[in-house]
């Protein structure tokens, strides 16, 4: 089965119906305004372990809503509140 | 026991030693290809290489084992072109049966945008040094007989780019043949060893931290693929990769032949047939980034759903076997390749979903730029430092599939 993604309006749904975007922060040692844009435009936390992200249901409510998923695992650890 | 498993029974496994003159994170293809070229192209033997499973455990054996240069832009061409005769090189050069296949490859063009686009995919290849040419539906007919060129009704093929060159090889006997090329020179694999940590003089990266111990380094290569952020954030960078999971499976025997490799960029799949005449088949990376080796039914069935379009052979067989790898994507879809700004530190990165192919002119390459410290022509526009100087390498002909 593919992985189901928890959507607040629509329930429990394939990931194929969703669009994954990722909340991009850039990390606050960073002081040099040339690297913040560096950093923002390019470079990715991309962690291993439980991460915070969105994802638009593009073939459904076309809601954008957050939730926390391990990336090690796939498996979503907390959906959004509906 | 064959030949192949005989001569590794007779290789002699050592402890760490305190420090090497190069240490390489990760066996997999890469890793040890930059072993392997530092000893035979440079005589740098005081090597290590730290592996935390076994060698070419992890996408080095977890990919679809397609060699190709027809990419989409100069600098990647004649990149992958230096791999393609690398490859070609490699079974005289190791003296081992690597099982290398030349079978051409076919990018099916099922569209008038599609036709104009493999043309001009042909042009460039030919110009930069991958041979390609564009040949019509009759060629493509007798090139590959099994395929319906009504696509199904839907996916009719129009013509396709044709890039003789194109082949497969064994992955494990790759990077078997590398390992034992390595270490018959002295260099050391260290299996079942994981880099825990680098260690840091000032800003300088001065060796690793193992589960076998401290071992003191004159240069620390990251050759690490999937785990290649973390890796990189010991040594205070950040990188511009995400990691996808990347599935493909096989079918069980065809007892045709099946002779080149098909593509088809609308249709998002490509098909070879492995040696042992299965079908192998892939697509494109799963959305979400993604450390997981889990494989998903529904991969299965989106893949076979367009493939057989193309191949409708393919409904009498069965799935045999599935699997899964993840691929560091840059955000260009190129690879990363060479000096990182930390000194002592060099990277290898980004092979996304072209890692295979790209093995010995990689390897060949940054063993070069560590021997003589001086980046090759080559690999230059593939810096890390590309992003910071608005240079970035926008790849179609490699953001597709394999």
């Amino acid at each position: 089965m593919s992985l189901r993604i928890p959507c607040p309006c629509c329930g429990d749904r394939s990931v194929h119906e969703f669009v994954h975007g990722e909340i991009r922060r850039v990390p606050d040692h960073l002081t040099d305004p040339d690297e913040r844009d560096l950093d923002f435009a390019f470079h990715h936390d991309n962690e291993e372990g439980v991460v915070t992200e969105r994802w638009f249901h593009a073939q459904g409510c076309r809601r954008w809503f957050e939730i926390r998923r391990d990336t090690r695992t796939d498996r979503i650890i907390e959906a959004a509140e509906s | 026991m064959n030949e192949f498993t005989e001569r590794q029974m007779k290789l002699t496994w050592r402890a760490p030693k305190e420090s090497y003159d190069v240490v390489i994170v990760g066996a997999g293809g890469h890793g040890l290809a930059t072993a392997y070229y530092l000893a035979t192209r440079h005589g740098i033997t005081n090597v290590g290489v730290f592996e935390r499973g076994y060698i070419g455990g992890g996408n080095s054996g977890r990919n679809t084992t397609i060699i190709r240069a027809n990419y989409g832009i100069p600098a990647a061409v004649r990149f992958y072109q230096r791999s393609v005769d690398l490859y070609r090189g490699l079974e005289e050069e190791t003296d081992r049966w690597l099982m290398h296949q030349q079978k051409g490859i076919l990018w099916m063009a099922h569209s008038e945008a599609a036709v104009r686009a493999e043309r001009m995919r042909a042009k460039l290849n030919t110009e930069f040094g991958a041979e390609t040419e564009f040949v019509g539906p009759r060629q493509v007919e007798e090139l590959c007989p099994q395929l319906d060129m009504s696509g199904g009704g839907r996916w009719p093929v129009l013509g396709a780019s044709y890039h003789p060159q194109g082949a497969t090889a064994r992955h494990d006997r790759v990077v078997w043949a590398l390992a034992e090329g390595a270490m018959e020179r002295g260099a050391h694999v260290h299996q079942n060893t994981p880099v825990e940590g680098l260690i840091l003089d000032g800003k300088r990266v001065a060796g690793v931290r193992t589960a076998a111990g401290n071992v003191a380094a004159g240069v620390v290569v990251s050759a690490v693929g999937g785990h290649v952020s973390r890796l990189a954030a010991m040594a205070g960078l950040r990188l511009p990769i995400r990691t996808h999971r990347l599935q493909a499976f096989v079918t069980n025997h065809y007892r045709q032949q099946f002779g080149p490799i098909v593509a088809s960029s609308e249709l998002f799949f490509y098909a070879s047939q492995t040696a042992r005449g299965e079908m192998l088949l892939g697509a494109e990376i799963d959305p979400q980034p993604s450390f997981s080796y889990r494989s998903s039914h529904d991969f299965v069935q989106h893949v076979c759903r367009r493939a057989l379009c193309l191949l409708p052979f393919m409904s009498d067989l069965r799935v045999l076997r599935q699997w899964t790898g993840v691929c560091d994507m840059s955000p260009d879809y190129s690879p990363i390749m060479g000096r990182t700004g930390v000194p002592g530190f060099f990277i290898t990165t980004g092979w996304g979903t072209w890692g295979f192919k790209a093995i010995p002119a990689g390897g060949e390459q940054i063993a070069e730029l560590i021997a003589t410290g001086e980046t090759p022509e080559l690999i230059a526009p593939f810096g890390l430092d590309r992003f910071a100087r608005d240079r970035t390498m926008a790849d179609r002909g490699s953001a597709g599939t394999h």
